[in-house]
């Protein structure tokens, strides 16, 4: 049995099981995204509402599909609440900072297909975590994804100055990265579980 | 470019061409995930095969009757449908293949690569044509998973589906099968590719 402090779940969820670098969720915008600073901060902090809102729903939809024993609509229901919250973000983004909106583009309706989303909604479930330690969990899990997307964009933007063999430009390059991160990351691995 | 004809280039597309893994890096969070061992990246590779294979049946079958403005949403309740039917067969079948894949079953859903093939392509052909390019696409996923799944498990345990390689003296590369040893394995898979391509470019001019 893991420790279930509130505390505990946020740093677990930030550092020591990392959604991206540790476990292995929403690699598509993590990679696709982090070409730029000023384009990944945004689509972490939006990947991060979209988290909090989907997961405050998946805990209520989770409630009604117990109480009702139809446990096999989960997924279905899930995924369901995550697009409908990320056309609510999408609105709300498109009506008060129009730049952003078109400066994210194509990627923000693709959070629906990021994996960290449905992945947190899954593992709250499977934890069992009450109300609150679900909210601090998402807290926890969007902020170590704008963390590693931050880092990797920092570092991506340096290397496009670097000479580089011509082999290791594009995706290769940014995997490397991302296994270094993640290696540095496992240091973290003693605080969690 | 989609006519209805069928050519051997409907399937091997996506075997090598256009391989998702490879070539197009779509559905990357379970090749990292899950190809710690051969076995669970083979079962991870059927399963996104049979969803992948289904669902581009059902959505071509259906093409002409979905409504242009909630297709995205349509297409993404075929799939989610289609993986609650593989994680409860899985579940059935082999408890231990379930425990260790854990929730990676279920996020088959978010594998872009399923909703964009029924976008992109089975939306506008007959379900014959579809159900071969998913195959094809199925058969190259897998391939590439097997690639992963088998070299993390040869460095990292010294191993391969079980069967003891180099003997007991063998210094196990424990990187390997953590989490970074994925990223480090599909960037050397993907330099390799890359220069092998330049290679041939060079010979060629």
């Amino acid at each position: 049995m893991e420790p279930t402090g509130l505390d505990f779940i946020f740093f677990n969820a930030f550092l020591a099981s990392n959604f991206v670098l540790a476990l292995f969720l929403g690699l598509c915008p993590f990679l696709g995204v982090s070409g730029k600073l000023e384009t990944a901060f945004p689509m972490g902090i939006a990947t991060m509402v979209v988290m909090l809102i989907s997961s405050v729903c998946a805990y209520f939809i989770n409630q009604i599909l117990v109480s009702y024993d139809i446990e096999y609509l989960r997924l279905i229901s899930y995924i369901a609440v995550i697009a409908s919250s990320v056309q609510l973000v999408e609105m709300t983004l498109k009506k008060f900072t129009p730049g952003l909106f078109r400066s994210l583009g194509i990627f923000l309706p693709l959070i629906t297909t990021n994996c960290a989303i449905l992945g947190l909604a899954l593992f709250q479930t499977f934890k069992e975590y009450n109300f609150l330690q679900s909210l601090v969990y998402a807290l926890g899990a969007g902020a170590g994804f704008t963390l590693a997307i931050l880092l990797m964009a920092g570092m991506r933007e340096r290397m496009d100055l670097a000479r580089l063999p011509s082999v290791t430009q594009g995706a290769a390059l940014s995997l490397m990265i991302g296994g270094l991160l993640s290696l540095s990351f496992m240091g973290f691995a003693g605080l969690g579980s | 470019m989609l006519d209805d004809k069928i050519t051997s280039e409907t399937f091997w597309e996506g075997v090598w061409e256009n391989n998702p893994v490879f070539v197009m890096l779509l559905g990357m969070c379970p090749v990292l995930a899950v190809t710690n061992s051969t076995i669970n990246a083979l079962a991870m590779g059927l399963a996104t095969l049979f969803v992948l294979l289904s669902s581009s049946l059902l959505v071509s079958l259906i093409r002409n009757w979905i409504p242009k403005q909630t297709r995205i949403a349509i297409y993404i309740i075929i799939i989610a449908t289609f993986v609650t039917v593989v994680d409860y067969v899985i579940q059935a079948i082999s408890l231990d293949l379930y425990n260790a894949l854990g929730a990676f079953i279920q996020l088959i859903v978010a594998n872009c690569m399923i909703l964009g093939r029924a976008e992109a392509y089975a939306s506008k052909v007959p379900p014959v044509k579809s159900l071969v390019n998913a195959l094809g696409m199925g058969v190259g996923f897998t391939i590439a998973l097997l690639c992963l799944g088998s070299v993390r498990e040869i460095l990292g345990s010294g191993t391969l589906l079980g069967f003891d390689l180099f003997g007991e003296h063998y210094q196990q590369w424990v990187v390997m099968i953590l989490p970074p040893g994925g990223f480090f394995v599909l960037g050397g898979w993907l330099l390799l590719f890359e220069w092998l391509r330049q290679r041939k470019e060079q010979e060629e001019s």
